[in-house]
């Protein structure tokens, strides 16, 4: 949590001096639901596809912090290569898809690799887990993903982030189910709720729920109730979240309800606390200096066509 | 004995099941049912577990067979007609075949379209959606015209690494037949001279291949020697064979069933200006089909796509010049 905030702190600042190709799309909020989700799950094993707002949760994955700022800068080293930028960064092959803009089209994807992981022979004890906005719980593709893996019954999460607002659409002109966690059933997928600012009951319920999947229970869904607390992206002020959102529960920062709740169960000491936050601002230093010493992509040198194979194919 | 069409599809698939345990299938109807048109009859049968019926979901379809690909499958997904796959043209076009490109990772997936006119289908049971996937880069778009490419050219696209998008005729399936399929066949990427001749070179593919010829077949009588090129695969394109053909007859018409707005035909066209515009005789012309939704009464049908009819009109004005 403390190291996607601090590298999210550090990708805001070099977004405002101009030094980023794109654009920035921060977490700030949603921290403790992503990282518990990223932390159930074991890679090299299960396969998860992050979303937008998902840097913890790609950090407690195991996603390298170097794999985040190469993406952002542009270097050639990344794992996109300059290709593509921002939040639509992957390694596929380590079971973490890269992420296109289109919203929900990660759900099939994720069900996809359980599938051919049943073929294979190489299910068992596997989870698939996905995160949505409450905004891409109305597309099409995240009801007909949904209905497969439910279909399928396949031991896929999928967590609904409902950070209250899509861009600046707020939930009222989303959806008009009072709550999301009641298209759960409907699919035919387990549904728990919890409150997404909350770090020790998100690492019950959506540890739970992976548990669950992992154990055989089938689909899972969870809705976490939260805040985005920075604008969509770094280019939006989010004046439209009014204030009573603001100072209410949801807008209570999860990071800091986290450090209170650690410090309380005696989890950590504060000193603890200070030298994981100051490991973690040396660990961002390194690794945007190194991204941003290292070539960006040549047009005239690289072969960047679209295609694996060579046309046209020889005669046989 | 003969082997129409779709046989050859059918067979493929077995021959595919069967040599690369990485193959499987997925799409509506398609396990015990066979398929709406039967492709996959007895497959399920012969291979339990590698057959599989999906939801009426075309974007999860495709979704979950990128993901598939992903974990090193090899994935055939049957839309049950091409134009449904407009449902699924968001995981077609952004993730199957932006994959290799953003991630270096590719997607082998074939997507079979069962695509084209049949007399009574209507608007939406009748599309040619090959120039629209033709348009992005990273997908590979094949349209068999004979029982012989029916079965290569599917066995070849699954063996590819790139996603494809297989486009078989309709009106082809069980209207093309042949003695046997044959062992000799050419790549995809080639384009193959379906009827040589001399004095003017028709660029088709698909179904459209059989009425240019027969459209060529009745020019003879008048002493004309039409060549007709059928190009097997419109992306990649290949424009050597065009050209060479261009070259022989100094004029071309570019023929498609699909929409007249853009598309194969058109590209044929633009290409052949400019790389061969010193091999033209004539202004370079081509023949689509009307530029209304495909209309359900068999008689509107006929008059909406390119007939042998239509094709000599087209070609004696070719001539004409
Ligand atoms: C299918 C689709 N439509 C529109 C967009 C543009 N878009 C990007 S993010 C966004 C809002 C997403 O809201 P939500 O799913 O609630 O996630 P949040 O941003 O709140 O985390 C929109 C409309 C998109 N990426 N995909």
């Amino acid at each position: 949590m403390l190291r996607a905030r601090i590298l999210e702190n550090k990708l805001s600042s070099l977004y405002k001096a101009g030094k980023i190709v794109g654009g920035v799309y921060l977490g700030r909020g949603q921290e403790a639901v992503s990282a518990t989700l990223g932390a159930s799950l074991i890679q090299g094993k299960d396969c998860f596809a992050p979303l937008i707002r998902d840097q913890a949760g790609r950090t407690a994955f195991g996603e390298p912090m170097i794999d985040c700022t190469r993406t952002y800068l542009g270097s050639v080293e990344g794992p996109m290569k300059g290709r593509d930028g921002n939040i639509h960064r992957g390694r596929p092959e380590m079971g973490m898809p890269a992420m296109i803009s289109h919203l929900g089209a990660q759900v099939p994807l994720i069900a996809g690799m359980l599938f051919a992981k049943r073929l294979k022979g190489c299910l068992d004890g596997c989870v698939g887990a996905t995160t949505v906005g409450d905004g891409a719980t109305s597309t099409g593709a995240f009801h007909e993903g949904m209905n497969t893996a439910a279909v399928e019954n396949l031991p896929m999460v999928v967590v609904v982030a409902n950070n209250q607002f899509a861009y600046s659409t707020p939930n009222h002109r989303q959806f008009a189910c009072a709550d999301l966690v009641e298209r759960a059933k409907g699919y035919g997928f387990g549904g728990h709720s919890v409150d997404g600012t909350d770090l020790l009951a998100c690492a019950e319920v959506i540890g739970g729920a992976v548990r669950k999947a992992r154990e055989g229970e089938g689909p899972q869904m969870v809705v976490a109730h939260l805040l985005r607390l920075s604008g969509h992206g770094e280019h939006d002020d989010g004046s439209y979240v009014p204030d009573s959102a603001k100072g209410g529960h949801y807008g209570r920062d999860c990071i800091e309800v986290a450090m209170r709740q650690l410090a309380e169960g005696g989890y950590a000491t504060v000193d603890e606390l200070m030298s994981w936050q100051e490991e973690a601002a040396e660990e961002v230093q390194k690794a945007v200096a190194q991204a941003q010493q290292e070539p960006v992509p040549d047009p005239y040198r690289e072969n960047w066509t679209a295609l694996s194979t060579r046309f046209p194919i020889p005669a046989p | 004995m003969s082997v129409t069409y779709i046989d050859a599809i059918r067979e493929a698939q077995e021959t595919l099941l069967r040599e690369d345990p990485r193959v499987f299938l997925y799409g509506q109807d398609i396990s015990n049912f066979g398929g709406a048109f039967k492709a996959t009859k007895g497959l399920s049968d012969a291979f339990p577990n590698r057959v599989f019926d999906s939801p009426i979901s075309e974007d999860a379809m495709i979704g979950l067979a990128v993901g598939a690909a992903i974990e090193g499958m090899r994935p055939i997904v049957e839309m049950q007609f091409a134009d449904f796959s407009s449902i699924a043209f968001n995981q077609i076009v952004n993730q199957a075949a932006t994959h290799f490109y953003r991630t270096g990772m590719p997607i082998p997936i074939t997507v079979r379209l069962p695509s084209g006119g049949t007399p009574g289908s209507g608007p939406f049971h009748s599309q040619s959606m090959e120039g629209i996937y033709a348009q992005y880069p990273g997908l590979v778009v094949v349209t068999p015209a004979t029982v012989s490419d029916a079965y290569h050219m599917l066995i070849d696209s699954v063996k590819l690494d790139d996603p494809v998008i297989y486009c078989e005729h309709k009106f082809l399936y069980r209207w093309l037949k042949s003695k046997a399929i044959n062992g000799e066949h050419l790549p995809i990427g080639r384009a193959r001279i379906a009827r040589p001749g001399k004095h003017a070179s028709v660029v088709t593919y698909s179904a459209m291949v059989h009425e240019a010829v027969r459209a060529a077949d009745r020019l003879q009588a008048d002493g004309w020697e039409i060549e007709v090129v059928d190009l097997r695969s419109v992306k990649p394109l290949d424009l050597d064979t065009v050209l060479a053909s261009v070259a022989r007859t100094g004029r071309l018409l570019a023929i498609g069933e699909a929409f007249p707005w853009g598309g194969v035909t058109a590209e044929v066209v633009a290409k052949v200006t400019e790389e061969g515009f010193h091999l033209l005789d004539a202004p370079p012309q081509r023949l689509n089909a009307r530029d209304t939704p495909v209309p359900y009464h068999p008689k509107l049908w006929a008059a909406h796509r390119p007939t042998p009819e239509s094709i000599c009109d087209a070609l004696r004005k070719l001539l004409s010049f």
